[in-house]
């Protein structure tokens, strides 16, 4: 073993962890999280930092090159079934998202998240730089900092998704790249793209806000989690049977933790009381998302963890009929009703599933430019009656340069469905803005519901610093209520798209007409005509030349 | 006296016998370093979009690992992939592409880097890569940093014709406008050596064009011929890969990179019988004769290697405590997270300032018409009126 100094000195900090949940439809949720605390604070001390061990480089110098105070970005491919799964630990919506909140002390924001976004492409191999003003919107309500700070000033923050962005191996291997063990050690040696992306939900996101040092939360540390949520299906991978291994699910098993972390944990969520083998003595209770459940711990820092064999292998296995799942609370629909290519219907539909409270929910909306939004046609309705939003921010867009943001805190009855419609009529682009597949279709982005939901059991506002980080994710205030952000479909929209061969063949037939019509009427204006002698035949020549040695007029 | 005799004859052979392996070792060590380049890089493209054309994201990857295999590392490879077939949801093995249909060869593999992928692969942004002439917030990763010792490989596969080739089926480049590049690759100083390899059908005509100096280039097929696939799979659904690559692929998992292999060798690859179409090339650009030039010399990479004798003492360092400054004396209020979701404070929210811009378009144009016909009617002595 090697000796670490690291602990000693508090510089650098690593703790890795895995959750793995049975979900009630046969499928089996994974959760990855990677942890990285840095104590350092170069934005106050304005030092420059050159030296970095756990903490990844590239992330470090983008950081203090745009003077960012968080960052939170997210590769998901899949989308999160609520209904059938229950409430993500981190959720994500599909495609990527990037969301900054800038230092206040950053003088030209739009050039710096420019900057940011390109830089962003180039160390996740992602078309990021496809972010630009005409999908990038600013917040007024919604994605307030994560992290610690005061004063939250929406003018440094923006926010955009790329709903059609493509999350394979490539955005894996520099996201393994940043963790200190790479994959070589620890729970990443799971992380093998061939059964990740054979599943029906994988979203790996990076998070980077400033926290709290210790407990007494006297100074700031940086932290880096690097998350991975994976979602199995019962009849892909699990080939219909609701038993479950690491090895079925990640074709590895665990050996060995990984040497740098300080802790390396695998929780599994036994509430429900599948058979867990090996079984373990160690349990722990902990209230997530409104729900206390119980999960076996397995430290892999400890040697015995990993038995005679030196490795670890889970097997859980489903005994009989679990039992109701926990109706999840809050839970969100969008589609675009209508038919034609003209006009159509946005509806976003939000449920209530709450028996008797009703809490407020935070609706953000953002709808590129080439959907044109009528906002005199906008409807909620809650139980079919009208619900009037307290608080409406729209910001309409400008073609070919901002899109439409729509934010309004609605208040939702119990136990209700609340209907958001607007209707919308589609523009025309101009040629050369259509992509080289236009019959795909136009992506709009998800919409956002942001919540506080009531808890039903009491969550845990203490900060410890062996807290399980699914747990810690979040910031919790008060006790009686937790907070969630549902995340709907996004949309496939159809704009009228043109013949593009269009160009080609009237070229073809300008040219035609012009040359035909054109060209033969300037022949007959400017042609002179000359009578032509015809040629005379042989015989009839040379009695002509007769004729003219004579003097006698010539023959026709 | 027979001894002495065979003691000398010994000594003459074994003399000769090294003055024999001193001469191979200098030609070898000679020919190391005869090519005149100091690093490498490799620009991939695969050109086409949709499911059907997955036998073009195969050839790009298969020539990709290989190159990667020999030595260039991915920070010298731009890898340009213009639609995504790996993780697309018609592909039954997710992750996976797939050069043979018995599913041996994982060509996409698990550490691949793509540099521009779906609609970043376009005509411009591939000249923009060879030139060099990028936005400058473009990351080092996407960019060609090639300089006047580099020895380039560029691959092309995708769709083309007589003079151009496709790019995502809605524009193309054509043979001059690629001579035209190389061109100014030239005249920048950008690369050493190029070597140019098209696989699409009448690949020939995209380098009959090229005019400057130090080019070598290899087609799949003639002009007015066409390049054909090479097998389909029924479990996938699509041509796997093209024949030409395939044969390519399969040369170049014999090379290794001590490989002795040169370029005439690499002519020979896919004759007539096994392509169907007739592979060209085109020398006459370059200096050096083929037969002296190595594959390593552009699918491998130089490395630097020194070699020391003498052991070196690593010290491990102790890194000091950093100290806090102020342990509590300074700050004693404890700081704390946002509110997620305040409610008072967003009811109470007062709309932010907008910036004062002064007004555009219409509204000063109908302003300008207003006042110039209240000027037009009574004049400008009647303005001490208004002021």
């Amino acid at each position: 073993g090697l000796v670490f100094l690291s602990s000693e000195f508090g510089v650098d900090q690593f703790q890795e962890e895995l959750v793995i949940r049975p979900l009630h439809s046969g499928d089996i949720y994974a959760s990855f999280q990677f942890r990285t605390l840095w104590d350092t604070d170069f934005l106050q001390e304005r030092q420059k930092v050159s030296h970095y061990r756990l903490f990844p480089k590239s992330l470090g110098q983008v950081l203090s090159k745009f003077s960012v105070r968080e960052l939170h970005i997210s590769f998901t491919q899949g989308f999160w079934r609520t209904m059938q799964w229950g409430q993500p630990f981190i959720p994500s919506p599909p495609g990527a998202e990037l969301w900054v909140w800038f230092h206040d002390t950053v003088s030209d924001v739009d050039g710096n998240w420019k900057e940011l976004t390109n830089v962003l492409s180039g160390i996740f191999c992602a078309s990021l730089n496809f972010i630009d003003l005409t999908n990038t919107v600013q917040p007024s309500a919604s994605f307030k900092p994560l992290g610690l700070g005061n004063a939250t000033d929406h003018r440094f923050l923006r926010y955009a998704t790329l709903p059609r962005e493509i999350v394979c191996t490539e955005n894996l291997t520099p996201w393994k790249k940043l963790l200190p063990c790479g994959s070589k050690a620890g729970l990443s040696v799971l992380l093998k793209s061939e059964k990740l992306f054979h599943s029906s939900f994988h979203s790996q996101a990076v998070h980077i806000r400033p926290v709290c040092q210790d407990e007494q939360c006297t100074s700031k540390a940086w932290e880096l989690r690097q998350t991975l949520n994976v979602v199995f299906d019962l009849y892909t991978s699990g080939q219909g049977k609701k038993e479950w291994s690491l090895f079925k699910m990640f074709s590895r098993t665990l050996t060995e933790a990984c040497p740098l972390a300080t802790s390396s944990k695998v929780y599994v969520d036994i509430t429900d009381n599948p058979e867990l083998s090996p079984a373990t003595p160690l349990l722990s209770q902990a209230v997530v998302l409104g729900d206390r459940r119980t999960y076996s711990v397995f430290d892999l820092t400890r040697a015995e963890t990993f038995g005679q064999l030196r490795s670890l292998n889970l097997l859980l296995r489903w005994k009989g009929d679990s039992g109701g799942m926990l109706r999840p609370l809050l839970h969100a629909e969008r589609y675009v009703a209508g038919f034609g290519l003209q006009t159509g219907e946005i509806h976003t539909v939000i449920y209530n599933n709450h028996p008797y409270r009703a809490f407020p929910v935070l609706l953000m909306d953002s709808v590129p430019w080439y959907l044109q939004l009528y906002i005199h046609t906008l409807t909620v309705t809650s139980k079919s009656r009208d619900n009037k939003p307290s608080y409406i921010h729209y910001q309409p867009a400008k073609d070919r340069h901002r899109p439409h943001l729509l934010e309004m805190l609605i208040q939702l009855p119990p136990h209700s469905m609340t209907e958001v419609t607007v209707q919308f009529e589609r523009a025309l682009l101009k040629w050369t803005e259509y992509t080289p597949d236009p019959n795909h279709g136009f992506y709009v982005g998800s919409s956002v519901v942001s919540a506080l939901v009531p808890s039903m059991v009491a969550m845990n506002t203490n900060f410890t610093q062996d807290q399980p980080l699914f747990s810690s994710f979040v910031p919790v205030k008060e006790e009686s209520s937790y907070f969630v952000r549902v995340y709907t479909e996004p949309l496939l929209v159809n704009l009228p798209t043109p013949d593009f061969s269009m160009p080609y063949n009237v070229i073809c037939l300008t040219c035609t007409v012009v040359a035909v019509g054109y060209g033969s009427f300037y022949n007959l204006l400017t042609r002179t005509f000359q009578v032509d002698e015809p040629s005379l035949p042989l015989a009839k020549r040379l009695a002509n030349l007769i004729r003219r040695i004579r003097g006698v007029p010539l023959l026709a | 006296m027979s001894n002495d005799f065979l003691q000398m004859h010994l000594k003459a052979v074994m003399s000769c016998l090294v003055i024999f392996l001193y001469k191979v070792h200098t030609t070898k060590a000679g020919q190391f370093f005869s090519s005149g380049h100091t690093n490498n890089w490799a620009v991939l493209v695969c050109t086409s979009r949709f499911w059907f054309n997955y036998r073009h994201v195969a050839n790009t990857l298969s020539v990709y690992r290989s190159v990667k295999r020999l030595g260039i590392p991915d920070s010298h490879i731009v890898l340009m992939l213009a639609d995504d077939m790996a993780c697309n949801y018609r592909n039954p093995r997710p992750a996976t592409v797939f050069s043979h249909k018995n599913m041996e060869l994982n060509v996409y593999g698990d550490d691949v880097e793509v540099d521009y992928r779906g609609y970043e692969v376009t005509v411009e942004n591939f000249l923009r890569v060879l030139t060099g002439r990028l936005p400058p917030s473009t990351p080092r990763s996407k960019r060609l940093l090639s300089d006047d010792r580099s020895n380039i490989l560029i691959y092309l596969t995708g769709h083309g014709g007589n003079g151009f080739l496709k790019f995502q089926d809605s524009e193309e480049i054509s043979n001059m406008e690629l001579a035209d590049a190389f061109e100014q690759m030239w005249q920048k100083r950008r690369y050493n050596e190029l070597l140019f390899i098209i696989d699409t059908c009448q690949g020939a005509s995209m380098y009959e064009r090229f005019y400057s100096p130090n080019l070598m280039a290899l087609a799949s097929s003639q002009v007015g011929e066409d390049s054909l696939s090479h097998q389909p799979d029924l479990a996938i659904g699509v041509h796997l890969m093209d024949k030409y690559t395939f044969y390519l692929l399969e040369f170049l998992e014999e090379v290794h990179p001590a490989s002795q292999a040169n370029m005439n060798d690499l002519f020979k690859v896919c004759p007539q019988s096994q392509c169907v179409s007739t592979p060209g090339h085109r020398t006459d650009l370059f200096q050096r004769d083929p037969g002296s030039v190595l594959i390593t010399d552009f699918f491998g990479s130089v490395r630097k290697v020194e070699i020391t004798k003498d052991t070196i003492n690593l010290t491990s360092p102790v890194e000091p405590p950093i100290q806090r400054s102020g342990s509590g004396d300074i700050q004693i209020e404890s700081l704390t997270y946002v509110d997620q979701l305040p409610v008072a404070e967003i009811i109470h929210q007062k709309p932010k300032q907008k910036d004062w811009h002064p007004p555009d378009g219409f509204i000063l144009g109908l302003w300008t018409l207003i006042l110039l016909v209240f000027f037009q009617t009574y004049g400008i002595k009647h303005l001490k009126h208004i002021f």
